[in-house]
């Protein structure tokens, strides 16, 4: 029995799938990442001159962050996957969106006792913003969106509802459907609905109506205050203005719950 | 508010309608002024306003008096509001509903939100400039453009001087990066190379090593291309996953034994990066980072429950343990909700939660699930 050299049979194989590729035309995968590899570096070259010039712009400005993740968009990158990523280390973009989504978390972890883990895109701004205090970067909603959007990555059920214009931010992994979503954007007109609300608006039966509410009640979404006039009130402190509520420490919370 | 001019509200021949967005109510500078609450339009051409009552009250200013918006949160009270400097008015400017204003800037005010989308759609018109190379039927006023620069009426002059110049620059700057073809095409190209790249890895053609394929995931992750290829050996990580994977190995293990052996992703996610400052992680490189203990034999395993919840968990913390003490405490109390749970064991709400379910799915504990609340009971069945 002759012994194959297996060098001699690698080399042949490859020579073969080689001529097969020139053959067709097509270009082989190894050559295709060398020639990645210099594009690479090219292009670094030219982000890192850009950087050196205009890293404060920013960081300074919203509408460049938006103008800036567009384009990117339609080449088809996203800047904010990996801190590791050119973007983030030359541009420093990344640095800003992760922090914002660290204060996120921690605004959303320190209201959920009152209201559920849903709450408006527009109190989560503002209270962001109080957060960073006077000197921080000017945030917009647009930045906002963005961050919360990559925190979905880690699965704790970040996700964002749309109402009456503008969103409503879940940040607990209540499962909403379209019905609990529906009722949500009937009630934030008010901040509160019916029964005989949903039943006319919705045209829903007495069964759906009920069913859908005590889902929002038991995920501590909505609170019941079976003293108003008329009938029982569905209220939703996701929805409160700050005009009618102050803040309740956890403690406080859990003892009003009956 | 003196840029505006009477107009039919009809759009001209070539002039697009961008967005509208109703309940919306002009302010001249900070002051309310004499308009009512209307529909607000955007046009590829110019800013109209209709009175929501009286639909023959409408006036439009064109796009190119605008030098530069910002948006302002709404707050107590207050609508959120886009505020917008403006160039003054030509002096052949038809009529409008002011004669004079003594302010140069405008404030839009949301009274029923949609300022999000419209800043949005203002600022792609703002880039775009359509008005500039589309002719239109109709002459529109056109403001003593930028390109005019130092002779301009007194009195605003040095402060709209200085939006315009910031204006400029930004414009400048984002055109240096961004509409610098080169640079645009070759980004695109290197996102279809890799693409290229990727199918022939999977489809196996040619030879390439298992180090080509490490190197090759690590230029997707520079350029923040969605890799396409993973391989369970290393799933979707690269060296730089591994390292942090190790790091993680380390800095959590404390932290995790504070917490009884379990935390949040996005707990974890905030303790690493304040304590980091800078060059923080994403969320994605954290989750791939996690992935990788158990190939890196390290004493942590990211664990997803069935809710969809992401934690970190010690592998030396048996589930059996867990479950068990879960059952003792539980039966101690008689019953228990995951707040007070919680509050016994010194863990968050929605991982002490987490534990009750998981007994309750080895059968150990029944849910009592009302109104009031989830209520978990020893099983007796």
């Amino acid at each position: 029995m002759h012994r194959r050299g297996v060098g001699a049979g690698a080399i042949a194989k490859k020579k073969l799938a080689e001529a097969k590729y020139k053959e067709r035309g097509t270009v082989l995968a190894e050559d295709q990442i060398v020639q990645m590899s210099k594009q690479l570096e090219t292009f670094k070259t030219h982000l890192e001159e850009f950087a050196s010039k205009h890293k404060q712009e920013i960081r300074k400005s919203a509408q460049f962050r938006v103008q800036f993740q567009d384009m990117c968009a339609t080449i088809g990158v996203d800047p904010l996957a990996s801190g590791k990523g050119f973007w983030s280390e030359m541009l420093g973009v990344g640095d800003f969106y992760y922090e914002l989504g660290v204060q996120i978390i921690e605004v959303c972890l320190a209201l959920k006792h009152r209201n559920g883990g849903l709450i408006t895109l527009e109190e989560l701004h503002q209270r962001v913003l109080k957060g960073r205090g006077k000197f921080a970067q000017d945030v917009s909603q647009d930045d906002l969106i963005r961050a919360i959007k990559k925190l979905k990555a880690m699965g704790n059920g970040f996700g964002m509802i749309p109402v009456g214009g503008t969103y409503l931010v879940q940040s607990v992994p209540a499962e909403l459907n379209m019905d609990h979503t529906v009722v949500l954007q009937l009630a934030e007109k008010k901040g509160f609905v019916t029964v005989s609300e949903i039943k006319t608006s919705l045209k829903w039966e007495t069964e759906r109506t009920c069913h859908v509410l005590d889902d929002l009640l038991k995920e501590g979404l909505a609170w019941l205050d079976g003293q108003a006039a008329g009938e029982p009130q569905y209220w939703l402190p996701a929805l409160f203005s700050e005009l009618c509520s102050r803040d309740v420490t956890p403690e406080e919370a859990s003892e009003m719950v009956p | 508010m003196d840029r505006f001019v009477w107009s039919s509200g009809l759009l001209e021949i070539n002039e697009t309608l961008v967005i509208q967005q109703r309940g919306v109510r002009l302010y001249d500078g900070e002051e309310k002024g004499k308009m009512d609450v209307g529909i607000l339009l955007l046009s590829t051409h110019r800013l109209l306003w209709r009175d929501h009552k009286n639909h023959d009250c409408c006036i439009a200013m064109p796009l190119s008096q605008i030098v530069l918006f910002e948006e302002q949160a709404g707050g107590i009270g207050k609508s959120a509001k886009i505020v917008v400097h403006l160039h003054p008015a030509p002096s052949n400017k038809e009529p409008g509903p002011y004669q004079t204003s003594k302010y140069s800037y405008i404030k839009l005010s949301f009274k029923e939100h949609g300022q999000i989308e419209f800043s949005r759609r203002l600022s792609e018109e703002m880039t775009q400039r359509r008005w500039e190379h589309v002719p239109v039927s109709q002459p529109i006023n056109t403001s003593t453009t930028s390109q005019a620069g130092r002779t301009r009426a007194v009195g605003i002059v040095g402060i709209e001087r200085k939006l315009e110049e910031k204006r400029k620059e930004m414009d400048k700057n984002i055109s240096e990066l961004f509409n610098t073809e080169p640079f645009i095409s070759q980004a695109k190209e290197m996102v279809e190379l890799s693409r290229s790249i990727a199918s022939k890895i999977k489809d196996k053609q040619g030879d390439i090593t298992e180090d080509e394929t490490i190197r090759f995931k690590s230029y997707l992750l520079s350029m923040g291309i969605a890799n396409p290829v993973t391989r369970e050996t290393h799933g979707s990580g690269t060296h730089y996953h591994m390292q942090l994977a190790k790091q993680l190995g380390e800095i959590l293990l404390a932290p995790l034994e504070e917490q009884g052996g379990m935390m949040a992703l996005t707990e974890v996610y905030c303790l690493v990066n304040r304590a980091r400052g800078m060059e923080l992680l994403s969320p994605e490189d954290l989750v791939n980072a996690c992935k990788m203990f158990e190939a890196l034999k390290l004493p942590l395993r990211l664990r997803i429950f069935d809710s969809g919840v992401m934690v970190i968990q010690l592998q030396s913390h048996s589930e059996e343990e867990m479950i068990a003490s879960a059952l003792d405490n539980v039966s101690e109390k008689g019953s228990l909700t995951s707040e007070e749970f919680a509050k016994l064991l010194g863990l968050s709400v929605l991982l002490s939660k987490e534990r009750l379910l998981l007994a309750e799915k080895m059968g150990h504990l029944c849910r009592d699930d009302s109104v009031e609340g989830l209520r978990f009971y020893p099983n007796l069945f």
